[in-house]
């Protein structure tokens, strides 16, 4: 702490010579409103919605209770649990080996393109995407043509509207993501890690689960997070691959606006939802630092 | 060993590669199918289903309806997020901190439930479903996208050319129009780009907060309920196409900054 180091660089506002108080509130107000009222304001409004009760209004914790007593609820967030964590594991194990090959293997002119070549699906509709599974894994789609074409089994898969279908959606997406977020943190390693490790005798398996690894784990984390909370809140991929043999918690929300008009119980829905989102980031923040320190 | 690693890295790579594109290939290419089922065998190629498509005035007025949600909002966040942007990065605010995390909120929070909670409150204040409603909450999700790009990209050596600016006499908007603005402009039609590709492709919000007028991927959603067609492809590729377009215009005004 230095006294005389804060008078080095004066603090950008106060460069400013003619700068009224009001300007600056002008600039940052238009924004700041919009998020009041059309984020936050909206946000209030879901919670005291779900404190009515549906029919007749008046305050009512029942919208709560319900998720908690009605079986075919809890299940809906078992699944969603259970689909989110088999992606986030997949998605990882998959991208990692990828991101590494690009970082490592690719020669450092081609890497952007193959990078880019790597995300450009990403870029295409997100409703189209899960619909173009939908034409791979179908009952006369491509893989099941293929398989039954070539004789290797006699009746098509039922590929589509499984749990499968909504895992593979939701991998493809991202794998691409979390290239993306690995291969940004394999590109900051320094490579003087490397030598370090191979001068002091690791061979290349010991010197990636002993250094590298561990170096990346933050990334890993970071892009876990974000497929866990992406993942978890995503209506589309399930509800066009999945079909309904299986509800997931975006669905139930969408399933009491669209078919029961019940708003007080799909904002409740929400919030349970967003508070799931909410644990996961303190345990992730929580696990993250610990990580660091 | 190096061998090994090398062949096994190029089968691994390009099994990956093959996951990622698979989809896509089979919806452009299905798209150019002559037969009424997007399914093998390929029987093309034609562009009957192009042709289908664009004398759909249902799809061609919704891809209309797109452009025009994702062009305003985008302006509109780009706006607002470099307005905002300016004030904090050039001025001391009390709460600066704070209220530079309110604006970038939203972008912890899923589409769905930001459209759900849109909808509740328009719903009490009685406003109608509509394209301006969707807009709205394109304007939420977009803004912070367009602030954090902005920000991230005013550095000092800008500071010094609006003080020379202010120096030779010139007053607070016209510094901001005429120095400020297209200093910025690289970083300005980035976050406008990115913002127009999230907008172009959001679905959540639009199926919540519009009714009759809507945007493409609502009626794309719509055509889905029809089953496998090659309509669908054919809307899928032209969405894809416009989507390539708008991230290379991102990727060309981000190189651009990158060399100035």
């Amino acid at each position: 702490m230095n006294p005389a180091g804060n008078n080095i660089v004066p603090p950008a506002g106060r460069a400013l010579p003619r700068a009224s108080d009001a300007l600056p509130w002008a600039l940052v107000t238009p924004a700041l409103g919009w998020t009041l009222l059309f984020f936050v304001l909206p946000f209030i409004a879901m919670g005291f919605s779900s404190l009515t009760a549906h029919e007749g209004g008046g305050f009512t914790l029942s919208n709560y209770s319900q998720f908690f007593t009605n079986p075919s609820y809890w299940q809906a967030m078992v699944n969603s649990l259970e689909v989110t964590a088999i992606v986030t594991v997949v998605s990882v194990l998959l991208a990692y080996p990828f991101a590494w090959i690009l970082a490592e293997q690719v020669p450092e002119r081609w890497q952007r393109l193959a990078l880019m070549l790597a995300v450009l699906p990403f870029w295409t509709s997100y409703v189209v995407r899960s619909y173009s599974w939908l034409l791979v894994l179908a009952q006369n789609g491509v893989i099941n043509r293929a398989l039954t074409g070539s004789g290797l089994v006699s009746e098509p898969l039922q590929l589509a509207n499984t749990r499968l279908a909504t895992v593979t959606g939701f991998v493809h997406f991202f794998v691409m993501l979390l290239t993306l977020t690995i291969f940004a943190n394999l590109k900051q390693l320094s490579p003087s890690y490397r030598k370090a490790a191979a001068d002091l005798g690791a061979g290349p398996v010991r010197t990636f689960l002993h250094v590298i690894l561990p170096l990346t784990l933050p990334g890993i984390m970071v892009g876990a997070f974000l497929t866990f909370v992406l993942c978890i809140g995503d209506y589309i991929t399930p509800q066009i691959l999945g079909g309904n043999n299986e509800l997931l918690m975006p669905q139930l929300v969408m399933m009491q606006i669209g078919r029961r008009g019940d708003f007080p119980l799909a904002s409740a829905l929400s919030i349970i939802l967003m508070a799931v989102v909410t644990v996961a980031y303190l345990a992730c923040a929580r696990w993250l630092k610990i990580e660091r320190a | 060993m190096r061998q090994i690693v090398r062949a096994a890295s190029l089968v691994y790579a390009l099994a990956v590669y093959g996951f990622i594109f698979l989809p896509v290939v089979v919806l452009v290419l299905f798209s150019l199918q002559a037969t009424s089922f997007p399914i093998p065998p390929f029987t093309g190629p034609s562009l009957r289903w192009y042709e289908v498509v664009l004398s759909d005035t249902r799809l061609t007025s919704a891809l209309v309806n797109s452009l025009l949600v994702a062009s305003i909002s985008s302006a509109t966040a780009v706006t607002l997020g470099f307005l905002s942007a300016w004030g904090f990065a050039r001025f001391v605010l009390p709460g600066s901190s704070l209220l530079r995390g309110l604006i970038t909120l939203p972008l912890t929070v899923s589409y769905l439930i930001i459209g759900m909670g849109l909808l509740v409150l328009f719903n009490w204040a009685g406003v109608p479903k509509s394209l301006l409603a969707a807009g709205i909450g394109h304007v939420v999700i977009n803004l912070p996208l367009c602030f954090a790009i902005i920000y991230s990209q005013m550095g000092d050596h800008q500071i010094n050319i609006e003080r020379a600016a202010r120096d030779l006499g010139a007053p607070e908007w016209k510094v901001l129009l005429l120095i400020t603005v297209p200093v910025m402009a690289p970083a300005i039609f980035a976050g406008f780009f990115l913002s127009m590709t999230f907008s172009w492709d959001e679905f959540v919000i639009s199926f919540l907060l519009t009714r009759f007028d809507t945007t493409l991927p609502v009626e794309i959603w719509n055509l889905l309920r029809s089953g496998l067609n090659p309509k669908t492809n054919a809307v899928g590729s032209l969405v894809f196409a416009v989507s390539i377009v708008l991230v290379v215009l991102f990727e060309l005004t981000l190189l651009r900054r990158r060399r100035t």
